[in-house]
């Protein structure tokens, strides 16, 4: 760093006028920044270690430490050692812009994974695919297989709105039966509600009423008396998160259970901790991961084990397994590509078939999207817990399929 | 739309306006008498959503948390005021908005050390679990009891500020402190028990929605921008007018429900600016207040 | 050198000569420090931002520090300024020499419509008022999501090259991008300068210090801080508008009372009613937070207490009370 050059009053030094002007013109006409000749490969990870996803955020990085850590004890790629760069974005997007920024900058990634909220995504995603930057994105939304969002550098990892509520649907709805949907008003919970109707038509089932409630709400008992006055068979709670916890909760202590049956696009592991047994009873929802799959896939158990291993004995959660299947679909891909350099990997990336935590997966071509298997979960009585652990049972598992996903062309993409 | 359905409605609304005039009480009591707005009431209420959650689970019974969580983060209000807040008295009147600004950060992030950053279930106790049928519909016993009890509280401070001669003193000196000196009253003492108060109203808020939301460090956030709205529409430092705008806010989200439910968080700030547009001191405040 | 500065004045020593020239020269100071900066801190993405809350917090010390006026919702002005810059290069398709000035036109509006209703009222209740109108700006933003993108935030107006005097700016190069950014900061901070040293200066200050007496000198007081108001969310909109060129997005975030929180401490922390309190403020909050959150993921404890600690101890930030120490220096702010 240069020594501090204290100007005199009211002059700048010559020194430092000639240092930016000759900085300035030296980079002028540069468009991409050259990747520092240095023998590690690093992996810029951006992720909510504060806030209130900090649980999931922490999981992430155990899981994506995992995989570095296995492809490193294995000589690494090509010889070269793998680094992971831990952010921590806050789950703000302006604050993970700026992190995104300072890792291609100065740390000088070779890629980037991460971001578990929606608009984060979107945030790093606007930053590395304008520099040419790898992105593999772990957050579950929609928009990022969209036209106007994409780019060849980026690829989602993680399932989306549509293919989540399409499983749950087939699982839990019938021909003929009556469904409400209680919807957070933000662009998720609109993919959420937008994907259950998609999939209700398909079945033959009716809405009988549709509300939105404010993105963030603590309180839903304004909302209640009209749902119950629906007298719906199904209830689908399209959000996330504390919504989804308190709304659930608040949906209990109006009764609701008593008249209908709740089902949410995604059930998560560590809500369910948040609220507890009683609460979640009989709900069905959808996930990427679950670690009760190890008695029926055997990848799964050998990644649970692997995490056992690492970690005392501690089991992976749902948003931890897509920092594993992340950071290892792009590892391997740069595997195939022998190194980093950014086109290759892109197309090993499209090539590669892959299975590490649940069965094969592989990166359709059009929108990069993950083609993978959808659970099913419902979650425990408290009575029928073997032990803590023992959330959910395995409704179904939907074998990934290109069909579970949107056209190409509905999507706003040529192929 | 059938009738039944509207009244059902205008109870939830009415519960709801419970929950907020529980909230702002406190808020607006430690301004009226003290002249100082707490920003670190919501991270307070969450703090006594902790407190009411530890001491149920160390003692085994809900009661046993909501009575002395209230006390304990009131005694905690009053060692804030001791040691930090006194200091301000004389300077600047923002400066201790800005202290307790501040504070916030400190508590929440503490809270997140102490009971990590998950949220975590806050059982309902066993006594109110279920609904009850009011004829117009189902509603669950704990709000019941919620309404109940905010209720026997406002009974409880309007004895005491009328009836008695604490109240009387309190009163007395929230409109002339330096009279209150002449006369002999230690006035310093006045003002640590009504920030204690103050806390004290908070952290019962937050036992008491601590069974109807998952308990978290963010939830105080939301529940400060609301209990501003409701002080600032009531009147900052006027106890009815907290009582009125609570009720008329709660009823107002919950009509606005029925119509367009997205709307209901705009319609609160909504409401505000409309108040302040033609009475900016607030419906009950005084005019030329600070 | 000579010793004595006029007449019977006594020698003033050097340190307190040094700045009463710093405060002769202060924009031009300013932009030296500014124009040093990238290469002082770790990150030229943190110099980035210190820039670029250095303008907002500079802007709202007009109407805080220098006029008295404790805004809590200044985050309106800021996020405005960005969002509409972002539409309008995105949704529009204006270059971004039109975008801005728009963007800064619109904001000031917004300030005048904000002002108009908040100016009504005084003290604690013209910090609440302002909270909670920013809030529901907040919440129009969150919902006018075809427009703003809602809870995802703006995308899709990246600026990647600026086209100045014919030449050919690579605006994604790091430090291209802070020195054309700078030049917007200059423009801030020279207007600023500005409307400090007019007789507009003069009475807000008046006004700051006691506001009945203002009056009875004849000033129409409310047109004045409605004046001021004006102008701070512009100076503040100048700061948006660097942002969305910067971030290439426009989080929801930046609309939220927490961000009007943040400028808050960090004109409490450089120093309210001073020239170079704002943007010290902005790089000491912003350096501690980056450095701190390597330590532990509980910076915002660490924050927490030390504003408490500067608010207690010392309520004129690091520059007012560094100036303090310097009696000869204190009435040249």
């Amino acid at each position: 760093m240069p020594s501090y050059n204290r100007p005199g009053p009211g002059g700048i030094s010559r020194r430092n006028a000639l240092l930016g002007a000759s900085a300035g013109i030296a980079t002028l006409a540069m468009p991409r920044l050259g990747r520092a000749a240095d023998d590690t490969i690093r992996i810029g990870f951006p992720t909510p270690l504060t806030g209130p996803f900090a649980a999931e955020a922490r999981d992430q990085v155990k899981c994506a430490e995992l995989a570095v850590k296995l492809v490193n004890d294995k000589g690494g790629i090509a010889g070269r050692k793998v680094e992971l760069l831990v952010r921590d974005d806050k789950l703000n997007a302006g604050e993970a812009a700026t992190r995104t920024l300072e890792l291609i900058e100065k740390d000088k990634v070779h890629a980037v994974v991460g971001a578990l909220s929606s608009a984060v995504q979107l945030a790093v995603n606007e930053v590395t695919r304008a520099r040419g930057v790898i992105y593999v994105s772990i957050s579950q939304s929609d928009t990022i297989n969209e036209a106007k969002d994409f780019s060849k550098f980026t690829f989602h990892e993680a399932l989306n709105p549509h293919m989540t509520t399409a499983a749950v649907a087939r699982q839990t709805l019938k021909k003929g039966m009556k469904v409400a949907h209680l919807v957070a008003d933000y662009a998720y919970g609109h993919e959420m509600l937008r994907g259950f109707k998609r999939a209700q038509a398909a079945i033959g089932a009716d809405t009988v009423g549709e509300i939105l409630h404010p993105f963030g709400a603590a309180d839903y008992s304004t909302f209640m008396p009209r749902l119950m006055s629906l007298r719906p068979d199904v209830l689908c709670i399209s959000n996330f998160g504390r919504d989804q916890a308190n709304a659930i909760k608040q949906a209990v202590d109006f009764g609701i259970k008593q008249q209908m049956k709740i089902v949410v696009p995604v059930i998560l592991h560590n809500q369910r901790l948040a609220v507890g047994p009683d609460v979640f009873e009989g709900v069905v929802g959808g996930a990427n991961y679950y670690w009760g799959l190890e008695t029926q896939n055997k990848t799964a158990a050998e990644f649970n084990a692997a995490f056992r291993a690492a970690n005392g004995g501690a089991i992976p959660t749902d948003y931890g397994a897509y920092g594993y299947s992340g950071v290892g679909s792009l590892l391997m891909a740069m595997q195939a590509a022998g190194g980093t350099e950014t086109d290759k990997v892109v197309a090993g990336l499209e090539a590669l078939q892959y299975d590490l935590t649940k069965g094969p997966q592989h990166y359709r071509k059009c929108d990069h999207q993950s083609v993978q298997s959808v659970l099913v979960l419902e979650s425990k009585k408290k009575s029928a817990m073997a032990n803590d652990s023992d959330l959910f049972a395995i409704v179904a598992s939907d074998p990934g399929a290109d069909e579970m996903l949107r056209s190409c062309s509905e999507l706003g993409h040529a192929t | 739309m059938d009738l039944s359905l509207i009244i059902m409605q205008l109870f939830s609304g009415i519960a709801l306006g419970a929950v907020l005039v529980i909230t702002a009480l406190g808020l607006t009591i430690v301004f009226g008498m003290l002249g100082v707005v707490n920003f670190a009431h919501g991270a307070l209420f969450m703090i006594g959503a902790y407190a009411g959650l530890y001491l149920a689970s160390l003692t085994g019974s809900f009661w046993w948390g909501l009575l002395l969580a209230p006390l304990l983060v009131g005694a905690f209000g009053m060692l804030i005021e001791r040691v930090l807040v006194r200091r301000l008295y004389g300077r600047s009147v923002d400066d201790p908005l800005l202290l307790t600004f501040g504070l916030s950060y400190i508590l929440v992030e503490g809270v997140r050390i102490v009971f990590g950053s998950d949220g975590i279930p806050f059982p309902t106790p066993s006594q109110l679990i279920g609904v009850v049928d009011l004829g117009f519909g189902f509603f669950p016993k704990y709000r019941l009891f919620v309404i109940a009890l905010v209720a026997v509280v406002l009974l409880a401070l309007w004895l005491m500020l009328e009836k008695t001669r604490v109240g009387l003193i309190v009163r007395a000196g929230a409109r002339d402190p330096q009279i209150m000196r002449v006369l002999g009253v230690d006035i310093g003492r006045v003002w640590l028990a009504i920030f204690g108060l103050g806390v004290g109203l908070a952290a019962l808020g937050g036992v008491l929605a601590g069974p109807m939301r998952s308990v978290n460090p963010e939830m105080g956030t939301l529940v400060l921008a609301e209990a501003f709205v409701v002080t600032v529409i009531g009147g900052l430092g006027s106890i009815v007018g907290a009582v009125v705008a609570g009720l008329m806010v709660g009823v107002c989200i919950s009509m606005v429900a029925l119509f367009a439910p997205e709307m209901a968080t705009i319609v609160m700030f909504a409401l505000m600016a409309a108040v302040l547009l033609v009475r900016p001191q607030g419906l009950f405040g005084l005019k030329g207040r600070a | 050198m000579a010793m004595q500065s006029s007449g019977a004045a006594p020698a003033l020593p050097q340190a307190q000569r040094v700045m009463a020239a710093i405060a002769d020269h202060r924009v031009l100071v300013s932009l030296v420090a500014l124009a040093l900066l990238p290469w002082l801190l770790p990150s030229k993405a943190l110099a980035v931002n210190v820039l670029i809350y250095g303008v907002v917090v500079m802007g709202y010390n007009l109407l805080f520090g220098y006029t008295g006026l404790l805004s809590f919702g200044h985050a309106a002005f800021f996020g405005t300024g960005a969002y509409l810059t972002g539409i309008a290069i995105g949704r529009f398709g204006l270059p971004w020499f039109a975008a801005v000035p728009l963007a800064i036109a619109a904001s000031t509006v917004l300030a005048a419509a904000i002002g108009t209703i908040s100016t009504r009222t005084r003290g604690i209740y013209f910090s609440m008022v302002t909270l909670a109108l920013a809030q529901l700006v907040y919440y129009v933003a969150l919902q006018a999501s075809s427009w703003t993108g809602g809870e995802n935030g703006l995308r899709g107006f990246t600026v990647d090259h600026v086209n100045l005097l014919g030449l050919q700016i690579n605006f994604l190069d790091p430090v291209n991008k802070y020195y054309v950014l700078m030049a917007f900061a200059a423009l801030a901070i020279w207007a600023q300068s500005r409307i400090l040293n007019s007789p507009f200066g003069a009475v807000i200050e008046a006004i700051r210090e006691n506001e009945q007496r203002a009056r009875a000198c004849g000033y129409d007081v409310e047109r004045c801080k409605l004046i001021v108001f004006m102008l701070s969310g512009a100076i503040s909109a100048i700061g948006g508008c660097m942002s969305a060129l910067h971030l290439s997005i426009v989080p929801l975030d930046i609309l939220h009372y927490q961000t009007s929180g943040m400028i808050v401490m960090m004109v409490l922390l450089g120093g309210a009613r001073s020239f170079f309190g704002p943007f010290i403020g902005a790089a000491v909050f912003l350096i501690l937070e980056d450095v701190v959150s390597i330590w532990t993921p509980h910076w915002q404890i660490v924050v927490g207490a030390i504003f408490v600690g500067f608010v207690l101890f010392l309520p004129k930030g690091i520059w007012g009370t560094l100036l303090d120490l310097l009696p000869a220096a204190r009435e040249r702010r």
